[in-house]
């Protein structure tokens, strides 16, 4: 956090001060490490097995907080008798098709109930099952956060959590074997500072305290990405730390404001305030597409609402009840089309046209070679940057063509570059990890032909728009069809200064919404479903309230309570504790005085404290719902978790995630070792089947043949003094000269091994690719000492590229497409290498050295795709 | 180690009604190492980035000194943060780093030499100060200019050039700097630097143009962490003065500040330091001294030297001449 997220560190230093611990998680010892109480290192992709042992502790000692537990969580219902767990099944779930790499989810559900699966992968739990496998497919699992699942409210439930198929003990079975000699086995984690971690853990929890946990793309970053997060969640739930003033879990995100890009999507699967993209097979009308996505209980039971406000905000007065408000305007998902499949699409020939915003795919994305390959294969390719990027100059000075694989006349991509405005250049807001929304002013004009990501949005469509709307009168009308969701756009933003810059007001103004008078909403519980109010994102619904833009709010601490309410605009409607319904006890009572957040003021009959409730608030805690209530009626007084459909925090995950009801330890796709845990090495529904090509293969692990040709564990991170794949801060003189080269961390004890030269150069090697770097030889990298044998790790910060004034290979030319199944996303945070010392070779002896590891560790296509390996 | 009655180099500079002397309190105990008060100070004071035009030193490498790639103090770093890798226990930290019992026999503290001051291209590893296996911190502290209270580089500075304003801080005039360089050698901290092109000198005004008009100087402002503090010296002092008094009281002895002692030998900084170790560990002088404060009694023994010299002189001419006369 230090590394990455500086400035936000400045809290943890402040709550340091206060009194509070820090521990570091890392495999390295960082700048944050050199910061916190405790540093914890442990082998990179070891996560959950650190995590599950931190669950087994409290699990196994009685720590968890019981009434928080029995009252707020899923831990008192009763599974189904089909479910059978990895204990069971040598480390995979019950429902596992080999063949099609997915799970059926459908023996994982509550006892006697149908469970409606969380938005997203719903339809695939239809009696029928009729839903082709391309749904699972296209991985629709992002949506899942904020859904909830169809669980009546009858679901059985063993209040004295003793029965042996209730969740409490099914959660107890499961962790059972991650001991603290096995944490010490997998992760490397000294016993004693395991020790001392669950002692901190556990006494910085229940009534009167709260502990948090923060992670970064360090964990998402992984085949079981999600599933680490969901660990961390089991944890926080156990110990009572989920709704409560200094508890809850922290997502520190990569870049400024990609809360906000994934809150109004820039992701294929989702539309605007995680409402799911419809699937072209199984949302075909609206109708259909509300029956399937929303719910019977909480505040999924509106999506209609939601949608069709959101319809309205897009289209206008050409929504309407007759044409399904433009339902089919929509596109539909056939598949995933996450940043890999659209560049296996590129390779076939299928995507012919780029547009890369503001972001370096050429050295920055995860096989960087996978990336350049595909946009030399397109008709046309947009790069939007402040810089020319790698992105924007591959063709004619990229890695291929230095060692001759491709030539700069034989590549037909017509390559366009746009400079882009900064952030201090144009209006806008940001979104932090909070869900707070904070505007920013422009302070200058942009320079010379540098335009903002707005401005080119809106004048491309605007032009796009006129050409059309000119060509309709000479159009087939297939083509006046087709163009139709493009004319029927409210397309009208006000623009303003001497470059015609859009508003970015009045799209907030659009985000916010307004009713059909065109008065501003001021809350998401006005949204309706008839046509009436216009809504670009639900969960946005306030930040616009009465004419104002709540994002610009800046009173200053001092002059506000301690939640600062008046400093931005948290979604939704301003909220700055999600589920602060759990703040209190089921009577409405603060847990403790220390912690009191939000309690029942009985009174005036009405929830009330230092935030706003998100929570019904007048729902008293005593409340239960009548039989068939639907919606927000339907959410008893103590279900604080109102997003979910049983209105519970969820231990147990009955469906919605693609890879296990439960968080279990696998091996990443490449590791030094042979999972300890389970003879299951790899999450057996790793996103990998897709993507299967000569440049993105993958090493032995373990005790596999051949595995010893990449003993050692890598990981690629960020350091502070650069952004990224560089586009920001490479191009920066006074960034650049901070860390000026790539460079690697080692160990010395790997330096002896390997004969590296501290300041020296070093190559390494994986299945995909050979890169040379400086080499940093420090105590900071220690290796792991795990059940009698020693792992090494590389380091490698990703930030550079073969452009530009600080150059270095980019590390992206070592790592694979082997995804997480329900996010897409890559794992680049542990995977294995050799390093041996000295440059690497030039030209096509470099593609040489490659095979030759390649053959020597006899990589084939088949090489780690096994589902049961 | 008191030298000239000057208590108040402000009075003296012959001020009058000036502000209180303003200052830098360095806490190198929350420093992150972010080095944003670095590139702060470049971007304010527009000083050429090492590897462009103008700069001090053209090549632009990394130096494999730990995460520091500035390396220090000079024309064209006017903050510098070190980083200072150490077998030693933070507070209660007990990082659990493994190190030790390894097959492939690897000495590591032979490989790291002997401590910080090893030059990179001869330590087999990052510097680390020696200590017991497991044991490791990780220091980091942003360096500056001390602006003295005797300031020795504004004491040799022969176009007046430097001097001291009205917050009691030591700056260089661009405009009437004539890169004689006497003010180099002068600096007992080694802070102030000419660059190449002209030979101008050039060193951390305090943000002289930010301060003179209320604002905080970069470097403070950028700080993430409040590990740069800028105040009123006095005010410093008191501050730094109860955050040791805390730091001892919670076990952390090693702690100590740097140049808050009015009576040092350059009569106490006007940018002083919280460290956590000894000085030399962070590349500063365990004892500065004005360079200049034996200048007067200097040129009293060098008037009595010259005073003998001629004397001696005068005797080989009489005496000389005699000889001479008398082939």
């Amino acid at each position: 956090m230090a590394e990455c997220h500086p400035v936000g560190f400045q809290w943890v230093m402040e709550a340091k001060a206060r009194g509070a611990k820090v521990i570091h998680v890392d495999p390295r010892f960082t700048r944050t490490s050199a910061l916190a109480d405790i540093h914890v290192p442990l082998r990179a992709g070891t996560d959950i097995a650190f995590l599950g042992g931190l669950i087994n502790h409290v699990l196994a000692n009685g720590h968890e907080f019981r009434d928080y537990v029995l009252s707020y969580t899923n831990a008192a219902t009763i599974l189904t008798e089909e479910f059978a767990d990895t204990e069971d099944l040598a480390g995979v779930f019950s429902g596992l098709d080999a063949d099609e790499r997915t799970y059926d989810f459908h023996t994982w559900s509550y006892e006697g109930t149908e469970v409606q699966a969380a938005a997203g992968q719903r339809e695939k739990m239809r009696p029928d099952r009729s839903a082709p496998a391309g749904v699972a497919a296209s991985g629709r699992g992002e949506a899942h956060g904020s859904g909830g699942a169809r669980v009546p409210s009858d679901a059985p439930r063993d209040e004295t959590l003793t029965h042996p198929r209730c969740v409490f003990q099914v959660l107890k079975r499961h962790y059972a074997r991650y001991t603290p000699e096995m944490v010490e086995e997998v992760c490397g984690v000294p016993p004693d500072v395991f020790a001392q971690v669950c002692d901190l853990l556990v006494a910085n929890s229940g009534r009167e305290r709260t502990t948090s946990w923060v992670y970064s793309v360090g964990w998402t970053q992984h085949t079981v990405g999600v599933q680490y997060i969901r660990a961390a969640a089991i944890l926080q739930l156990l110990l009572g730390n989920i709704g409560r003033p200094g508890g809850g879990i922290l997502a520190l995100r990569g870049h400024a404001s990609i809360q906000g890009s994934t809150d109004i999507p820039t992701l294929f699967n989702l539309l605007p305030g995680y409402i799911p993209m419809p699937h072209a097979a199984s949302n075909e009308g609206l109708r259909e597409y509300l029956d399937t996505e929303s719910t019977q209980k909480g505040y999924w039971a509106y999506a209609d609402a939601y949608l069709i406000s959101l319809l309205k905000a897009w289209w206008g007065g050409a929504a309407k009840a007759d044409n399904d408000w433009c339902y089919d305007y929509l596109p539909r998902l056939t598949g995933s089309h996450s940043t890999f499949e659209t560049v296996m699409a590129q390779l076939e020939g299928t995507c012919t046209g780029y547009f890369v915003l503001g972001q370096n795919p050429a050295v920055g994305t995860s096989n960087a070679k996978m990336q350049r390959l595909g946009m030399a294969n397109l008709d046309w390719l947009v790069v939007r940057d402040f810089q020319l990027i790698e992105s924007a100059t591959w063709w004619s000075d990229g890695p291929e063509i230095e060692t001759g694989e491709m030539r700069t006349e034989d590549i037909g991509t017509e390559v366009f570059f746009l400079p882009a405005a900064a952030h201090t250049e144009k209006d806008g807001s940001f979104t932090n990890t909070q869900r707070m929304l904070q505007w920013h002013h422009q302070a200058v004009e942009p320079d010379g032909d540098a335009r903002s990501d707005l401005w080119f949005t809106y004048h491309l469509g605007r032009r796009i728009r006129q050409k059309l709307a000119a060509a309709q009168e000479t159009a087939t009308p297939e083509d006046r069809d087709r163009d139709r969701p493009l004319l029927d756009l409210t397309w009208d933003y006000p623009t303003k200064g001497p470059l015609d810059e859009p508003e970015a007001e009045a799209v907030l103004a659009e985000i916010n919404g307004w009713d059909a008078d065109g008065n501003p909403l001021s809350s998401y519980e006005q949204l309706q479903p008839d046509g009436s109010t216009a809504c670009g994102c639900w969960i946005y619904c306030g930040v616009y309230a009465d004419g104002v833009n709540q994002a610009a709010r800046r009173r200053p601490q001092a002059e506000q309570s301690w939640v600062a309410p008046e400093w931005g605009w948290a979604w939704p409607a301003n909220r700055r504790i999600l589920y602060n319904r759990a703040s209190a006890d089921p009577d409405g009572k603060p847990w403790s005085e220390r912690k009191a957040y939000l309690w029942w003021d009985a009174e005036q009959e009405k929830w009330t404290g230092h935030d706003i409730p998100d929570f019904p608030p007048t729902k008293a805690p005593g409340y239960t719902a009548p039989e068939g209530a639907r919606g927000k009626d339907a959410l008893a007084g103590d279900d604080p978790f109102i997003m979910q459909a049983d209105g519970k925090g969820w231990l147990y995950v009955p469906t919605g995630l693609l890879d296990g009801p439960l968080p279990t330890h696998y091996e990443p796709q490449e590791s030094p070792v042979t999972n300890a845990l389970y003879s299951q090495q790899r999450n057996p529904v790793r996103q990998i089947s897709a993507f299967v090509h000569p440049a993105d293969r993958f090493a032995p692990s373990g005790h596999e043949p051949g595995a010893d040709v990449f003993p050692f564990a890598l990981g690629t991170y960020r350091i502070a003094e650069h952004h990224t794949a560089g586009g920001m801060s490479r191009w920066s003189p006074y960034l650049a000269e901070l860390a000026p080269e790539l460079f690697c961390e080692v160990s010395p004890e790997l330096a002896r091994l390997r004969g590296l030269e501290h300041g020296g150069w070093a190559t390494i090697a994986t299945a995909r690719g050979v890169i040379e770097t400086r080499v940093l030889v420090t105590e900071r990298m220690a290796p792991f000492r795990m059940a009698g044998r020693t792992t090494y790790q590389v380091g490698l910060p990703y930030h550079w590229g073969h452009g530009g004034p600080a150059p270095g290979d980019a590390v992206n030319e070592l790592t694979h497409m082997a995804l997480d199944p329900n996010s897409h996303i890559m794992e680049t945070k542990a995977l294995t290498c050799d390093i041996r010392p000295g440059r690497r070779p030039r030209g096509a002896a470099r593609l040489d050295l490659l095979r030759d590891y390649q053959r020597r560790a006899g990589i084939t296509a088949e090489t780690g795709t096994e589902v049961s390996g | 180690m008191t030298i000239h009655p000057l208590p108040d180099p402000v009075v003296a500079s012959g001020w009058t009604d000036a502000p209180p002397r303003m200052g830098f309190f360095t806490d190198t105990s929350v420093c992150i190492g972010c080095k944003a008060c670095e590139v702060a100070c470049k971007e304010w004071n527009a000083i050429p980035a090492r590897g462009t035009e103008g700069s001090s030193d053209l090549a632009q490498d990394f130096t494999a000194m730990s995460m520091d790639n500035s390396m220090g103090l000079g024309a064209d770093t006017w903050r510098h943060v070190a980083f200072i890798e150490q077998r030693k226990p933070l507070g209660i930290q007990e990082p659990g780093q493994f190190h030790g019992d390894d097959p492939s026999g690897s000495d590591v503290l032979a490989l790291a030499a002997q401590g910080s001051g090893t030059p990179p291209s001869e330590a087999g590893m990052t510097p680390t100060t020696p200590g017991p296996a497991g044991e490791f911190r990780w220091l980091m502290a942003s360096d500056v200019c001390k602006h003295c209270t005797h300031a020795a580089c504004l004491d040799v500075c022969p176009t007046g050039s430097l001097f001291r304003t009205e917050f009691g801080t030591v700056v260089v005039q661009e405009d009437i700097c004539n890169g004689c360089g006497y003010c180099v050698p002068a600096c007992p901290y080694g802070v102030i630097d000419q660059r190449p092109e002209d030979g101008r000198a050039w060193k951390c005004t305090l943000c002289y143009d930010r301060i003179s008009v209320g604002a905080e100087p970069a470097c403070a402002k950028a700080c993430p962490t409040d590990s740069i503090q800028f105040g009123p010296l006095d005010e410093l002092r008191a501050r730094a003065d109860a955050r040791l008094a805390s730091m001892h009281e919670n076990g952390v002895t090693d702690a100590r500040l740097y140049g808050r002692d009015p009576d040092d030998g350059v009569g106490g900084d006007g940018a002083f330091f919280l460290l956590l170790d000894e000085p030399e560990v962070y590349g500063l002088p365990p004892d500065p001294v004005d360079t200049t404060r034996d200048l007067a009694s200097m040129w009293r023994h060098a008037a009595t030297a010259a005073v003998t010299v001629l004397a001696g002189i005068a005797v080989t001419f009489a005496g000389g001449s005699g000889r001479r006369s008398r082939r």
